[in-house]
């Protein structure tokens, strides 16, 4: 293995915040007079409501119950798990969310330059996520512009629930971008709730919201698949985020075969779904399914491809494990390993540039 | 597709299996077809009004269909009328040269989520009555299914009521996609018919109430739009599962028609770990949510799976249970499948009969 893989790479790491509060200092007067005179502050995403088991495990929680925010907290608990010694972190900040592309964009960008200034300088074993108001792209292209040239942040966030489907042709101004510069599209779970998160309408339980992420996710890559973002953009990688793999192999089957018969529509996707997504596209391993027994996870490994497709991902501080084992035993030593050290840095070529 | 309709060489063999056909869609030859069913009082509401609906086209959806009227193109009758309408040509196409013992006819017509909640009362009865006398009272191969106007459970439970001891219909018909996610209390009325009339539902994949199909916007094409709206089953099955519906009616059965099935066994798991983790706020569900499916869902095997491999179809059913499984050809709709050539894996004689009808027969009854 080549020497640049020998530090594993901790793909999914949270910063859980969602006010206003920490971004003040990086906003003009005008901003800061809004956001104090409107009382702009928690922009917490119904999503992601802090409180919720899955939101924080009730061991890292702090003492009034609120999810971890502290830097010493991800060193102990991410960076100090053996075999890794980067954490790639990302904050699902509300702004997002904002109709108001203007507020939107202010918001993302200071809280790029808080995560740049007070987590990527503080501590330089981690590396960022560009945090975008997508509803403008040309003017979330132009904040992936502005922050390329700090290779500390190696993607661009955008979340499973979007104001539309990602693939949709007004939204290519920021994958151009980010392929110019060699960022990943990182694909969260949640959504800002422009739309009902399930397509049956709201859900009456976190449960079935969590569960809905992972067809959230399998509509966004079908969108990015059908539009041809991919043709467009050869070099351009997807990074799907927490919301597991189990349903990998059931939606590439059918995406053949609705392409098999359905493909006189979309003349520009020239080769199988699954051939197109097993090129672009990469998957955070958390959450694993709850398995009957280990031969379902072995076997649904192998059907995804899991050597080069998983990256490794903790999720911390969301809870998705119970103790120190943050991939089940059964999985394979050396799938493990590529999930850790190989597969990020193929993944993310920003990570090789920092290292260099 | 093409189909002979020249008698079938093999069908006078012993060892022939008949087939059960769990998804048949039948039309009207035209609208007055069914309105002829409805009060004069709806019947002029009809021609001055017609249906309402929760899309920009009157007359259908705003994503052009793989062909006409979804059809197969072999399949618009000679003699005139849509695809499905003609009894004479369905017997002829499809009912004999396939060996169909009996076929459930799943209504997709019409349009049950209609804006004006009593003409939906009144077409839901008019479909029933309509598929009484032209089709299950002429043709005794062919059961109905008791269209309800399920965004009104409590004309639902009506309906249900009314025509549940006529063996001619074999299940209730929803699609998944109501007003609210189905799951919630607002539907239990017809939950609750269904297992006191010990009939099971058919959910069929698709409908329109007007949200859209992903939870991200429009799709632009149908290639997208086809396979997200098999998508939607599987977001009702989580609603019915985590807002505890079986664990309130053990019994109910419920037959998940045109989702495809491959996706059921990481459904089952990925329930079962949010379950884990968000038990305190699941009191009512009692066991792991894959319990539920493999107790109270089965599943229709069109459009069938196709694996990359042969052997991963095998494991695939393996997960599922051979036993959740019912045939179906979609008849006349363009992804139609055909018992003799859907499934292109070996199976033993008593997981193709299993398939093939005794599912289906257990499911819904069937002497």
């Amino acid at each position: 293995m080549d020497a640049s893989f020998s530090a594993g790479v901790d793909c999914d790491v949270h910063i859980p915040e969602s006010t206003t509060r920490p971004l003040v200092k990086y906003l003009n007067q005008h901003w800061r007079d809004e956001v104090a005179t409107r009382g702009i502050n928690n922009m917490e995403l119904a999503s992601f409501p802090s409180r919720v088991a899955f939101c924080a495990r009730s061991d890292w929680r702090r003492a009034d119950g609120a999810p971890p925010a502290e830097l010493s907290v991800l060193q102990n608990k991410v960076l100090g798990r053996p075999g890794v010694g980067h954490a790639i972190v990302s904050c699902l900040h509300g702004c997002q969310a904002l109709f108001s592309e203007d507020l939107g964009s202010v918001l993302a960008h200071a809280t790029n330059e808080w995560i740049a200034r007070e987590w990527l300088d503080a501590e330089p074993r981690l590396r960022g996520s560009i945090l975008v108001h997508a509803l403008n792209p040309d003017r979330a292209a132009s904040e992936i512009e502005h922050r390329a040239s700090d290779v500390r942040f190696v993607q661009v966030l955008l979340m499973a629930g979007s104001h539309q489907l990602l693939g949709n042709r007004t939204m290519w101004p920021i994958y151009a971008a980010a392929e110019r510069h060699d960022l990943v599209i990182a694909i969260h779970a949640g959504s800002i709730n422009h739309h009902a998160p399930t397509p049956l309408g709201w859900p009456a339980t976190f449960a079935e919201e969590y569960a809905n992420q992972a067809l959230s996710c399998q509509q966004q890559a079908l969108s990015m698949i059908c539009e041809g973002v991919f043709s467009q953009f050869p070099r351009l990688k997807v990074v799907l985020m927490e919301s597991g793999f189990g349903w990998v192999p059931s939606f590439l089957w059918r995406a053949d075969k609705e392409w098999r018969s359905l493909r006189a529509e979309v003349p520009w996707v020239k080769e199988r779904p699954s051939d197109i997504f097993r090129r672009h596209v990469r998957i955070t391993c958390q959450p694993f399914d709850r398995y009957p027994s280990a031969n379902e996870l072995l076997r649904t490994l192998e059907l995804i491809g899991a050597d080069d497709m998983l990256l490794f991902s903790s999720d911390f501080p969301h809870w998705q494990f119970d103790g120190d084992e943050v991939i089940p035993r059964c999985v394979p030593p050396h799938i493990v390993q590529k999930m850790k050290c190989e597969n990020p840095y193929r993944t993310y070529p920003r990570l090789a540039k920092v290292a260099a | 597709m093409t189909v002979s309709l020249a008698p079938n060489p093999v069908s006078s063999s012993k060892q022939r299996d008949t087939v059960i056909d769990v998804d048949i869609h039948a039309m009207p030859r035209c609208p007055t077809d069914l309105t002829k069913y409805m009060a004069k009082r709806w019947q002029q509401h009809m021609q001055e009004y017609g249906q309402s609906n929760r899309q920009a086209y009157v007359g259908g959806t705003v994503y052009p269909k793989a062909a006409p009227e979804l059809a197969r193109r072999d399949s618009w009758p000679p003699n005139g009328g849509l695809p499905g309408s003609d009894l004479d040509f369905m017997r002829l196409q499809h009912l004999n040269p396939n060996d169909i013992e009996i076929g459930v006819l799943q209504m997709v017509y019409p349009n049950i989520q209609e804006r004006n909640s009593d003409l939906a009362i009144a077409l839901c009865s008019a479909a029933n009555d309509w598929q009484l006398a032209e089709w299950t009272d002429l043709e005794p191969r062919l059961k109905g299914s008791i269209v309800v106007p399920s965004n009104d459970p409590i004309a639902s439970k009506e309906e249900i009521s009314k025509r549940a001891g006529n063996r001619a219909f074999a299940q209730i018909m929803m699609t998944p996609r109501t007003f609210e996610p189905i799951g919630g209390k607002r539907y239990w009325p017809i939950f609750e018919a269904a297992a006191e009339h010990d009939l099971p539902i058919g959910m069929h994949a698709g409908g329109a109430n007007g949200l859209p199909v992903t939870a991200s916007g429009w799709p632009s094409f149908y290639i997208e739009e086809h396979q997200c709206q098999a998508m939607v089953p599987q977001a009702a099955l989580m609603s019915m599962i985590f807002n505890g519906v079986f664990e309130q009616f053990p019994t109910l059965r419920l037959l998940v028609v045109e989702a495809g099935f491959g996706f059921v066994p990481s459904l089952g798991w990925r329930m079962d770990k949010v379950w884990e983790t968000n038990r305190s706020e699941l009191p009512n569900v009692k066991l792991p949510p894959s319990e539920y499916l493999r107790r109270n869902v089965w599943f229709s095997t069109q459009p069938i799976e196709e694996t990359k491999e042969r052997a991963e179809l095998i494991e695939l059913v393996s997960w599922i249970g051979w036993d959740r499984l019912l045939f179906a050809s979609d008849y006349p709709h363009w992804d139609f499948d055909d018992p003799r050539y859907a499934f292109k894996i070996p199976m033993t004689s008593l997981q193709k009969r299993a398939v093939l009808s005794e599912n289906a027969r257990s499911v819904y009854r069937f002497k």
